[in-house]
């Protein structure tokens, strides 16, 4: 019985060194952090458990010791030594964890500059002033490439300085570091990719700023991480790391003008989103509002609506009735659409591609 | 317990502390003054944090007017001298003059409040409404919050004379009288604060 | 009954409940409020482990999830644990410091109905159109009118109401403990639960009335259309946030620092030794107190208030560590060269050292700012802040209850039931959220009402619904124990079931409604133990018997807070199609509360006096 009661409390170490040694799944874990930043507060939040480690190992060998040791004996009557307290051992117990806590300060305050370190000069250290102002634009470093990131319930819109719109997958160079603007249009969310940054709030009316940068290709998952509603849950994003080249590719062809689609279902496709007025919340091409998601590269899309397979199946499903798969979504539902309308449209949304077959393939898909 | 005083040779020197009762009291008041002033304090760091939020509406400097500020200012200072009166008559055992002086600070509080409603009717006809922007609406709650504040006041000191014109001074109303006078230097203090950052400051920045 | 012998009015059992003003009385009322709203917040827990033991399950919707997480956080927080903690300080607290009542009787229970009455408010939510679904913080514009439900006006009036009760109360206690201590009882002898008692009430002080202020402009917002959280029309939403943790985060110390309060008494009780290092316990819980107020933009690493503002308040959070570690050391050193007992209270108290030792390191791992924008909403905070709460407030109100449950009901629980039910619920409780902090890491963010299949998260996720249901299975048996000991256990007849240590075990049990016949004369910390080696075992009396002064029931605390309940309702309907006015409402609410104010203030009330004969008859009759 008491060994037992000594393993049940060691469990929660053991389990530590168990489950931090791979598990989640890859390129969202920040357990395998992918790039500088998740790097470092990975290293960090090790160190700080190393640290905490010794906390706990000592209070436990001495929890372990008095219960084992100081049970009362049947028919032992008198009252142990009343002891008052040793100033010696409070000073130790205040001395000691004090300078544990002096090795992690260290590096919380430099940390907490290197993730400042956004190229944007936004006077951040003033806080009530100038948080609701603009950022002026001889603030932002030149060097800095800085994607304007707006929350939405419930889905992400990405402005790129090149003056072209993406939602919900946002598409970055590999190895360069990458400023996020964040604002929000309605609540409050939070840009989180967790393989590759922490977190930082979007709130309206305030713009903050966050840098990564991805060490390798890839398709990282991005989640909101601030309660924003109902669909909270399925504010997925994509992250998607190109090779520099195929980044610069990638740029070049989101800014060209939309071709006519080839196919004639397609064709029609097109027409149909134009009369049933898709376009007039949906922006294919820099045409259109954004008052939705861009749907300009939607033929690349990993997911529709950030959360569900791509394939026509779900987004058949999605126009019907965007609400009864993301509750709350803004999205009305289209359940007057005929089957070979719906097709159409799916047809001319999946000719939407912007990046090449070899980029693909590299990104295995 | 000693809920009691030996009342024979008179009333004692400090009537409002001699019973536990009034001990408690005085206590409790002091306590939930300083419960008052951290609220006080989010409605200033609110407004201070939105004045500059207009919104296109009224700004601070246009629409305050210090003669009429001043005014109410002086009026509060002197209601909460004569409430000091009140006390030190309490204290010599002089209820008539206690009476006198209590009265006397309710009618300046009531003047006080007075300007302040004739203040806030002006603002609103110079197109400042509770809706109009951030500004407003923090100024309206902080200095309405304060008006309130006194509005209660008022009340509770009618209620005390009203309910105590014949009973003299004793130990159970002495104390009422002291917390009401402590409450009263508060809300002044309070007014001071309000004088300096929302007028001084909102004309002078 | 002993208080229907002296009480010279025949009144009915349920007449005397809602006009008593005894802190016993009081207590048991808090008690058992606190319980139905514990369990209810419980059970939505369980709910919502349900929905999130499988990836993409759909048992309950991302609406009503949301309205759980609020309603499980907001009621735990304030009509659960509050109240349940204000039961043992309402009962223990002018026991342990020789006193016959609390300084403001009255008040204490105008405290209570308040409590109560804005529970109420809150839980009404659901009949008129949804519970508040923005969860427990209420982060606007997500709570403005704007893209917020009406629950919002519940939760923004119902607490506002609960929240002046708590504070009253908070008060009270304040007042209470420095001037109503026996004679000898001086401030560096009471009980750690007392020091621990009067340092949160001091926080209460200073921390709901921010919140009530917080409220107040969040109402404005929502039913007048103010402008303080509207962006576009120059307000700011991060304000809410700072004042909202300007609160929010010395609640937490004030439902920590009673448990605290609670392991100092339960722990050298049952291992037959003084507290170890008293002097710095409580220099330790002044100084956390202290430093509760000084960290709360701990809150808000995320929200971009810049690197050097961050880095003073990671730095501030840290240091709080220290004295919570010099804490945790005292109690070890406590229980070193002890003689322990282990029953079920000591336990629970025994376990409370090591569980919240987690919930510590993870919060000092949590103030390394840099890092925080990895841990900050997700589910390693979820963890975190329930290894604080149920690790250590719940297990400490447990030791609690078993401790002093024989000197509230005049019996002990059952300690086959109890014991089961601790094993079952520290088990439950480490299975269920240990796991999270490893949701946390590898991308699980809070407050998500399902999670996608093939994210590595369906394994934690099950083990930690297995956890939940082991839990509530535990809540389950100690419901049990409670009926069951009820019914069979035997009646205690002696004063000190326990050999305890402080004063309110020299009382009689059941304690008479004046607790101490005599006012006791203490002379050293952990008195009745002073007496039990130096004396005859008995407290010394500092006064003669005498008649004994006591306060008159009444009824107007009830019509007080009933009155605000109705001016609360009055202001949500605004925003309701009801067929009567909200004016009317507020009207008649206002009406009922003042007037009973102006009652109270018109009628002096002195109370009554219990003659010596009946004292000393009493007495006699107990002992």
């Amino acid at each position: 019985m008491k060994g037992w009661k000594s393993f049940l409390r060691f469990t929660p170490l053991m389990a530590i060194l168990l489950l931090l040694a791979g598990c989640g799944e890859q390129r969202l874990t920040a357990l395998d952090p992918m790039g500088p930043q998740s790097q470092w507060i990975f290293d960090n939040m090790m160190l700080s458990l190393y640290v905490m480690a010794i906390v706990i190992i000592v209070v436990f060998v001495l929890f372990f010791i008095v219960v084992v040791r100081f049970r009362h004996k049947e028919g032992d009557d008198e009252y142990p030594e009343q002891v008052h307290g040793s100033t010696k051992l409070e000073v130790a117990w205040t001395v000691i964890p004090l300078f544990l806590l002096a090795i992690l300060a260290v590096p919380t305050i430099t940390g907490q500059f290197y993730l400042a370190d956004t190229g944007v000069d936004a006077e951040e250290t003033d806080v009530a002033e100038d948080e609701s102002e603009e950022v002026d634009e001889e603030d932002i470093d030149e060097e800095a490439y800085v994607i304007e990131t707006t929350g939405h319930q419930f889905w992400w819109e990405f402005d790129y300085p090149e003056g072209f719109t993406v939602g919900n997958e946002v598409y970055v160079p590999a190895g360069e570091r990458i400023t996020f603007q964040l604002e929000a249009e309605d609540v409050i969310h939070s840009f989180w990719v967790p393989a590759l940054a922490g977190k930082v709030d979007n709130i309206p009316g305030v713009s903050n700023y966050l840098w990564l940068e991805a060490d390798e290709p890839g398709v990282y998952q991005g989640k909101c991480a601030e309660l924003c509603g109902p669909s909270h849950a399925l504010m997925d994003f994509k992250l998607i790391a190109l090779e520099p080249d195929d980044y610069e590719a990638w740029v070049e062809e989101m800014q060209q003008e939309e071709e006519e689609p080839e196919e004639t279902l397609a064709q029609d496709g097109r027409e149909l989103f134009e009369q049933e007025g898709c376009i007039g919340c949906h922006a294919t091409e820099g045409a259109g509002s954004a008052q939705g998601p861009t749907l300009t590269n939607f033929g690349d899309r990993e997911t529709v609506a950030g959360f569900l397979e791509a394939n026509d199946e779900n987004l058949r499903d999605w126009i019907r009735d965007p609400g009864a798969l993301k509750q709350g979504a803004n999205m009305p539902a289209y359940p007057g659409l005929e089957d070979e309308e719906l097709d159409a449209i799916i047809a001319y949304l999946n000719s939407l591609e912007k990046l090449d077959e070899e980029t693909k393939e590299e990104l295995d898909r | 317990m000693a809920n009691s005083a030996d009342l024979s040779k008179g009333l004692p020197a400090n009537p409002e502390k001699a019973t536990l009762d009034g001990k408690n009291k005085f206590l409790g008041a002091w306590v939930f003054l300083a419960g008052e002033t951290t609220m006080f304090a989010v409605f200033f760091g609110t407004y201070l944090g939105l004045q500059s939020g207009t919104a296109g509406g009224p700004e601070p400097s246009e629409i305050f007017q210090l003669p009429l500020v001043f005014i109410m200012t002086m009026l509060l200072l002197t209601s909460s001298l004569t409430s000091v009166m009140a006390i030190y008559a309490m204290k010599k055992n002089q209820f008539q003059k206690l009476k006198r002086w209590m009265w006397i600070t309710v009618a300046l509080g009531a003047v006080f409040l007075g300007f302040e409603i004739y203040e806030f009717v002006e603002y609103v006809e110079h197109g400042l409404g509770f809706t109009t922007s951030a500004f407003a609406s923090s100024f309206y709650a902080l200095v309405g919050l304060h008006g309130a504040h006194v509005l209660f006041g008022l009340l509770w000191a009618t209620l005390l004379l009203v309910r105590n014109r014949n009973a003299g001074i004793t130990l159970t109303n002495a104390p009422k009288f002291y917390v009401f006078s402590l409450y009263w230097h508060f809300i002044d203090v309070v007014w001071v604060f309000i004088f300096s950052a929302v007028y001084l400051m909102g004309i002078g920045g | 009954m002993v208080s229907e012998a002296t009480n010279t009015r025949q009144k009915s059992v349920l007449w005397d409940w809602l006009t008593t003003v005894d802190h016993k009385k009081i207590a048991i009322l808090y008690l058992i409020a606190g319980t139905l709203f514990f369990l209810k917040a419980g059970a939505m827990a369980v709910m919502m482990r349900v929905q999130l033991i499988a990836p993409e399950m759909e048992f309950i919707s991302g609406q009503t999830f949301n309205e759980f997480i609020t309603m499980h956080g907001t009621i735990m927080l304030f009509l659960a644990v509050t109240p349940i903690l204000f039961a043992f300080m309402n009962f223990v607290v002018p026991l342990q410091i020789g006193a016959r009542d609390v300084a403001f009787p009255f008040v204490n229970a105008l405290g209570f109905w308040l409590f109560f009455f804005g529970g109420v408010l809150l839980s009404l939510s659901w009949f008129f159109g949804g519970a508040p679904d923005a969860g427990w913080t209420s982060y606007v514009p997500l709570a403005s009118r704007e893209f917020g439900g009406i629950g919002i006006d519940f939760y923004v009036l119902g607490l506002q109401v609960s929240g002046l009760g708590t504070l009253v109360s908070g008060i009270n206690f304040i007042v209470t403990i420095i001037n109503m201590r026996a004679p000898g009882m001086t401030m560096m002898r009471i009980p750690l639960f007392c020091w621990t008692t009067l340092v949160t009430s001091i926080l209460i002080v200073f921390a709901f009335t921010p919140l009530a202020a917080g409220l107040a402009l969040l109402m404005l917002d929502r039913i007048f259309d103010g402008q303080f959280f509207i962006p576009g029309e120059g307000g700011n939403v991060v304000i809410w946030q700072h004042i909202f943790w300007i609160f929010g985060h010395p609640e937490v110390y004030i439902l920590v620092l009673p448990a605290f309060g609670m392991i100092s008494e339960v722990i050298p009780a049952f291992s037959k030794k003084r507290l170890f290092g008293y002097t710095a316990m409580v220099f330790a819980t002044l100084i956390i107190g202290f430093l509760g107020f000084m960290v709360w933009v701990h809150h808000m690493f995320t929200v971009g208030i810049g690197p050097i503002a961050n880095s003073v308040f990671a730095i501030a959070t840290m240091v709080i560590g220290v004295p919570t570690g010099i804490k945790i050391f005292n109690w070890l050193f406590t229980m070193w060269g002890g003689k322990l007992t282990f029953n079920t209270a000591m336990l629970f108290a025994a376990s409370f050292v090591p569980t919240f030792v987690l919930g510590g390191v993870t919060g000092v791992m949590l103030a390394m700012a840099p890092v925080d924008h990895l841990y900050h909403d997700t589910y390693f905070v979820v963890a975190h802040f329930h290894y604080i709460i149920v690790g250590g407030i719940v297990l400490g109100i447990f030791a609690a209850l078993f401790y002093w449950y024989p000197k509230m009901f005049g019996h002990k629980l059952n300690e086959t039931l109890g014991k089961i039910m601790f094993w079952l619920f520290y088990i439950g409780f480490h299975l269920t959220f240990f796991v999270q902090h490893i949701l946390g890491l590898i991308g699980m963010p809070r407050r998500v009402y399902t999670y996608l299949e093939e994210q590595g998260m369906d394994t934690m996720n099950f083990i930690s619904s297995i956890g939940a249901f082991i839990m509530a299975a535990a809540v389950v048996i100690l419901i049990i124990n409670i009926i069951y000991s009820a019914l069979k256990a035997e009646r205690i007849t002696v004063d000190d079931p326990w050999d305890a240590r402080t004063l309110e075990w020299a009382t009689h049990t059941p304690v008479p409604e004046y607790n101490f016949a005599q006012t006791p004369q203490v002379r050293s910390l952990d008195p009745l133990f002073y007496e039990k080696i130096h004396g005859n075992g008995k407290m010394k009396p500092a006064e003669p018997m005498d008649e004994i002064h006591m306060p008159n029931g009444s009824f107007i605390p009830f019509m007080m807070s009933l009155g605000l309940f109705i001016v609360g309702f009055g202001f949500i309907s605004f925003h309701l199609d009801l067929f009567i006015s909200p004016y009317i409402w507020i009207a008649v609410g206002g009406i009922i509360t003042f007037g009973s104010m102006a009652m109270r203030s018109i009628k002096d009330d002195h109370g009554y006096h219990i003659p010596k004969e009946t004292v000393e008859e009493m007495e006699k009759e107990l002992s």
